[in-house]
């Protein structure tokens, strides 16, 4: 009687999911997505606009495409008629897109990740610097002139940082992974000094003219305007986008594959070794999501509190930073324990960390721990949304991977549904000792 | 543009600066309401650093630092991270030249209990032998991970090391792999005794709180723990320097990479220390936005570099350093570049800046003002910096000001007067192989 008490106690006391965040979402005739959030605490607006522009629509041998045409879309405006057909709309070089950015004060940002690409925007809600910034971004967007000379001085710039990279333990360690983990997927495309030197500004443009289409934008907006200002500004952004062709849609991807358990070890000289071990595990919109978040907080996730941690760290002293983390992407994502050690600790501390995720697979979270974990997830969720940065974060991820627009709002209610034995389970369906990969980077001659 | 600029900075001074109160015990207690959002950032800021170490000891501050995890007289080791972690907490804590702080993110009701934790670690720590033997290989490791194994690391800590030789900013905060070794729980225990204490402390609360609630609370958790008198260190001063200072490093790398070090004013006095917001002024113009001078000139137009930087911060408890550094693209030397960074700046000296580039680097100050606004984590964090400085947080506003209020022809005097070589310290990185063959296939772009 006593433990029924207390745990309808528990439930009583957990914060509610308090002031619930409106997002309001709709198309536009254009078949642009947006979702939006609308806050006047502060005299700012924050923007993204995002499409299926990621690194895996990279050619296999142009790999390094999708980030090389995000980053040049910044870099040229191409004139054009206007928006409307009836002024022209001067070209616009590098330096003149830089100045009139820095004018407004507005901050703008390029961003390439492995499902998604597209450009961010922060400026002060101000019509007079807000709509010029906003212009400059939806030609941009839309408009970009790709000039062979700066492509050129781009292309070496990324070769330069690709050789720097392969000289570095945490960058080497982190690309043998992936390609261990994705095979011939393309989430373990990397770019290389060939693949980038191969890329032609031709290729900027197709790939440009097949991804950055209005029919794919998700436009996501926070900040100090209404829901009508809301409307014509994602108008504006997305009206000098192409459409997709009738009927037309980018390819489908090929399935991600289980791994078969494997170890490499790479020399390096470096005092350290850094290790990375998982598997492809996690992708958006699985059921076994919030088990998932749950579980890994208690073994990895939970900063200094979590097994690996404490096993690690705490007892032994091995490492300064040892994690464990799921990263949802559109297909399996990978699942991932990291660490660093000195050399001649390496396989005491491997040894460590396998037992620690092998007993977590077998026997999962006491239920101390599973109330740990919700405390922590549950009481620190305001920490999630608690400026306009985090919530267009979260809003652009809803957005991108039509999650459901309540996620935010029944966030912490799927959190304290969690039980240990759904840990147990997910964790068994999504990981296993003999499907991991480890990858060891700094191993003795 | 300037019609713009001064609407904007009405708006950013609508914003609550902040109140202090100070304990009876000399805590400083400083908030700042901001209720954006049901949630409050935390912090216990020690006036102490890795300045303030002796020569045998260095790294003690930051090591001391990890042994605030460690237990007190009623918590386990571990156990002040899981009462943090089960009120929904973030935290972590860091260590720099000047101080040493301790935070909390935490939804607002649980602000008292946190404050109960840092109170109890301020007067209570405890220190097991065990405990700390196992923590400083902890350290140890973070040395290897941010310095030994970093080429950057390296070559920043050996121009600290070159630029300084008497004063203590010469030694790396997280100390010498040497000293460390050789640390002990009694050093780490004898920093806590000498410095832990209420007035070397200062509390900065920001986010969704009541000033005067958050000083009753600061009154009940931190007025009982009594003042320590704290020992009296020596000044330290650095001797005028007396030309060009040159070191090399070699670590494994692909490209070179250069670094030039100017000795120049701090900002101790906000009137008074023109000088220093002329460089904090010339600084941006040089580096502030996308097309400020450096990159458009030398990484943009003319392609000498792959990657420029200029940096100046004014406000730290000890000298400061004017620093220009890149990475030159292939076929440059470093000599080159550092020529070419230098040419930038005299070219300053020489035909001074347009009012276009003044009124844009000012257009950002202003900007930068609101936008800060988004992070109450951001907004404690500046707080706290500049009080650990010697400034008062009450000054924020006036050093934008005064920002705002530089000429052109300040900012040609600072260049002319500041860049020559009798103050220059430079760092080179020349890379090694890291072998004859590559250790693994070329890896991808950082996205």
């Amino acid at each position: 009687m006593k433990r029924i008490l207390l745990v309808l106690l528990t439930i009583v006391v957990l914060p509610q999911a308090r002031a619930a965040l409106d997002i309001q979402s709709w198309n536009l005739p254009n078949g642009a997505r947006v979702l939006f959030v609308e806050n006047h605490s502060i005299p700012i607006l924050d923007v993204s606009v995002e499409f299926d522009a990621g690194a895996r629509r990279d050619p296999a041998a142009k790999a390094g495409l999708a980030a090389l045409t995000n980053q040049m879309l910044a870099h040229g405006i191409a004139a054009s008629q206007g928006g409307n057909g009836q002024m022209t709309e001067p070209a616009l070089s590098e330096a003149q897109i830089s100045d009139a950015l820095a004018d407004t004060a507005a901050q703008h940002g390029g961003s390439a990740g492995v499902d998604r690409a597209g450009v961010t925007l922060r400026t002060l809600s101000s019509p007079r610097e807000r709509d010029a910034a906003l212009l400059l971004i939806a030609r941009m967007l839309a408009q970009p002139s790709f000039p062979e000379d700066i492509l050129n001085r781009d292309k070496a710039r990324a070769i330069a940082a690709i050789k720097e990279a392969l000289t570095k333990p945490e960058a080497i360690v982190g690309k043998a992974f992936m390609r261990t983990l994705y095979g011939s997927h393309p989430y373990a495309l990397e770019a290389t000094e060939a693949s980038v030197g191969a890329i032609t500004h031709d290729d900027l443009v197709a790939f440009h003219r097949s991804h950055y289409l209005a029919d794919h934008a998700v436009v996501a907006m926070i900040g100090d305007i209404s829901r009508d200002q809301a409307d014509a500004i994602a108008r504006q952004l997305t009206m000098r986008l192409p459409a997709s062709a009738p009927g037309s849609s980018l390819p489908a991807l090929p399935r991600v594959e289980p791994i078969a358990a494997t170890e490499e070890r790479i020399p390096h000289p470096a005092s350290q070794a850094h290790i990375l071990t998982g598997a492809p595990a996690l992708a958006r919109g699985d059921p076994d999501y919030f088990s998932l978040v749950v579980g890994n907080y208690v073994l990895g996730g939970g900063g200094f509190v979590s097994r690996l941690t404490r096993e690690v760290r705490e007892k032994r002293g091995l490492s300064y930073s040892v994690y464990s983390y799921f990263n949802p992407l559109a297909q399996e994502g990978p699942f991932q324990v990291g660490l660093q050690t000195k050399k001649d600790q390496t396989d005491q501390a491997l040894q460590v960390v396998r037992q620690t995720i092998a007993a977590f697979l077998r026997d999962g979270p006491t239920e101390q721990e599973l109330k740990a974990a919700k405390d922590n997830l549950i009481g620190g969720f305001p920490l999630r949304i608690d400026n306009n940065r985090k919530i267009l974060d979260n809003i652009a991820a809803i957005g991108f991977y039509r999650l459901p627009l309540d996620y935010l709002n029944t966030w912490t209610a799927n959190v304290a549904k969690v039980s240990t034995s759904d840990i147990r389970g997910a964790f068994k369906r999504k990981i296993a000792p003999e499907r991991m990969a480890t990858v060891i980077v700094g191993v003795e001659k | 543009m300037a019609a713009a600029a001064l609407v904007l900075a009405n708006s950013a001074m609508a914003a609550d600066t902040g109140q202090a109160f100070t304990l009876k015990n000399g805590m400083k207690v400083i908030v700042k309401e901001d209720h954006r959002a049901p949630t409050v950032a935390h912090m216990v800021w020690y006036r102490i650093g890795s300045m303030d170490e002796v020569d045998g000891t260095s790294g003690v501050a930051h090591a001391l630092e990890h042994m605030m995890f460690k237990g007190t007289k009623t918590l386990k080791p571990g156990e002040f991270s899981q009462r943090v972690a089960a009120l929904g907490g973030r935290e972590n804590a860091f260590t720099s030249k000047d101080y040493t702080a301790y935070f909390q993110q935490i939804e607002k009701s649980r602000l008292a209990k946190v404050m109960a934790l840092e109170a109890d670690r301020m007067q209570n720590l405890v220190f097991d032998k065990a405990e700390f033997e196992k923590e400083i290989r902890v350290v140890m490791e973070e040395r290897r991970w941010r310095t030994e194994d970093q080429a950057m690391g390296l070559v920043h800590e050996a121009l600290n090391a070159t630029a300084f030789v008497a004063h203590p900013y010469r030694r790396p905060v997280v100390g010498w792999m040497d000293d460390l070794q050789h640390m002990t729980v009694q050093d780490a225990k004898n920093w806590h005794d000498r410095w832990y204490a209420p007035n070397n402390a200062t509390l900065v609360v920001t986010g969704d709180v009541d000033a005067k609630a958050v000083f009753a609370l600061a009154e009940r958790h931190f007025g009982k723990i009594p003042a320590k008198a704290l020992p009296v260190t020596k000044p330290q001063q650095e001797p005028p320097q007396r030309g060009v200072k040159r070191v090399t490093v070699k670590a494994p790398a692909e490209n070179p990479y250069v670094v030039l070090a100017f000795k120049v004013p701090a900002l101790r006095d906000v009137e008074k220390d023109n000088d220093s917001h002329a460089l904090d002024v010339l600084a941006a113009v040089l580096d502030g936005y996308d097309n400020a001078r450096l990159g458009a000139r030398l990484v943009r137009s003319e392609r000498v570099a792959n990657s420029v930087g200029a940096g100046y911060s004014g406000t730290a408890r000890g000298p400061v350093l004017f620093v220009l550094d890149g990475t030159p693209a292939q076929g440059v030397t470093t000599q080159d570049l550092e020529k070419r960074l230098r040419a930038e700046v005299e070219r300053i000296a020489r035909e001074g800046v347009s009012q276009e580039e003044l009124e844009r680097v000012k257009v950002q100050l202003v900007a930068g003002q609101i936008y800060k606004r988004d992070s109450v984590f951001g907004q404690a964090m500046e707080i706290g910096s500049i009080e650990m400085s010697g400034l008062s947080y009450t000054q924020i506003d006036r050093i934008i000001e005064k920002l705002r209020g530089v000429t052109a022809q300040q900012v040609q005097d600072v260049a002319a007067k500041y860049f020559g070589d009798d103050n220059l310290t430079v760092a080179t990185l020349v890379p090694l192989p890291i072998s004859e063959k590559k250790a693994a296939p070329p890896t991808g772009m950082r996205h």
